[in-house]
């Protein structure tokens, strides 16, 4: 859902982001319009009215992981976590992370991406918040909110089962549900600075609320 | 020059959160991994806590960070002592017209691009990256600045490799760093 429609409607900062932002046309490619938050961030009162919203709503909803997606999620993640009191785990591309990672690929126009995130980052049943600086299709934060959320390998622990026969009880009666541990967070929310209506139309990702502040600047400004 | 380690008691806590990864990204590079010290809250705050004590009240008003982990510790940096926040990227990310600065790798070049108009002659700039090992990219990084006419006031890490000697690469900017990593 759009700012404005959760108590903010009329709030000055919210008029402010939006002047701030620069729509840059065909980029990456013809016919994107692009919507450039770096003047927001050359801008330190509409900045810090961003960053202050986005704490207010999540300072009281218990959130222990503030899950930023490469790059420009960075550039807003961390001001929230530590806001908020809570650990920044960045949200990688592949090759990236130094440490042992576990990824999540997902959908582009023309091929797939894919997000990586540290091992032993995030602790079952922690409750995370996932911000990027623009949500589109909303394909990106699906797979960030997956990630989070991932559970075990599950062929890994059937493969285990199998040969054992103490286990093998719990794969026939059905109960090998139990074996798969759960080792992500729970998603409260995703949260975006700017959002196409499209998406917003959603307003959930696969049951994960949005939060978007404004839509898209639909005016060029002069460089 | 480095916070003192023996004064500041928050600078053991920041050291002891960093991990060191071998052989990243290849045999014999000891990787320092800054993302075990943004998980733990406090540590992750006293090392943005000690950059601002140095910077605010020094007016700077612009806060240059080096993608992808500048962005990281730059932003925070920024807000806390009311400067812009500009991204310094690798090429073609940035959408407007750029400038560009190529710098020499250990194998080849790469090139850091900044928009045009984001910073303006007169304006005092921090440089802030994670980390800084030759100095190569901190250099690239003080030319983009210096040629738009802005004057580079000082250049800030997390963490320094002296034994590489990035900080001679500086043309005599000074360098603040938390850590020191032997």
């Amino acid at each position: 859902m759009f700012a404005e429609e959760d108590g903010l409607k009329g709030d000055p900062r919210l008029q402010a982001i939006s002047e701030a932002l620069r729509i840059v046309p065909h980029f990456p490619k013809p016919g994107i319009m692009f919507q450039d938050i770096t003047t927001l961030l050359l801008d330190h009162k509409a900045f810090k009215g961003t960053v202050e919203i986005f704490v207010d709503r999540y300072r009281d909803m218990d959130i222990s992981v503030v899950a930023g997606v490469e790059a420009r999620g960075f550039l807003f993640g961390p001001s929230i976590a530590l806001a908020i009191g809570a650990k920044f785990v960045p949200l990688r591309k592949p090759k990236k992370l130094p440490g042992e990672v576990i990824s999540e690929d997902y959908e582009l126009e023309y091929g797939t991406d894919r997000l990586e995130m540290h091992v032993g980052a995030v602790h079952p049943g922690e409750r995370a918040l996932v911000i990027d600086d623009f949500v589109a299709t909303g394909g990106t934060l699906s797979a960030a909110i997956r990630l989070l959320s991932k559970l075990k390998d599950i062929a890994c622990t059937l493969w285990t089962t199998y040969f054992s026969h103490s286990l093998q009880y719990f794969v026939h009666s059905g109960k090998f549900s139990v074996l798969v541990e759960r080792v992500g967070a729970e998603v409260v929310e995703c949260a975006c600075v700017v959002g196409l209506p499209e998406v917003e139309g959603q307003s959930r990702l696969n049951g994960t609320p949005l939060y978007i502040l404004v839509g898209p600047q639909l005016r060029e400004r002069p460089c | 020059m480095s916070a003192c380690k023996d004064q500041d008691p928050r600078i053991h806590g920041i050291k002891t959160k960093i991990r060191v990864v071998p052989n990243f990204p290849k045999p014999g590079i000891m990787f320092q991994d800054i993302t075990t010290l943004l998980l733990d809250p406090k540590a992750f705050k006293d090392t943005i806590d000690l950059f601002v004590e140095r910077y605010k009240g020094k007016n700077i008003s612009v806060v240059a960070g080096i993608e992808a982990r500048g962005f990281i510790f730059g932003p925070p940096i920024a807000l806390a002592i009311g400067a812009k926040f500009v991204p310094l990227r690798k090429p073609r990310k940035l959408p407007g017209k750029v400038i560009s600065e190529e710098y020499i790798l250990e194998y080849g070049r790469d090139c850091l691009e900044m928009h045009v108009g984001a910073v303006e002659p007169g304006d005092r700039a921090l440089v802030v990256d994670d980390l800084i090992a030759t100095g190569g990219t901190l250099c690239a990084a003080m030319n983009l600045l210096e040629r738009v006419g802005a004057e580079v006031v000082e250049c800030a890490c997390v963490i320094e490799l002296p034994e590489l000697k990035g900080r001679d690469r500086l043309n005599g900017k000074p360098l603040y760093i938390l850590v020191e990593y032997h």
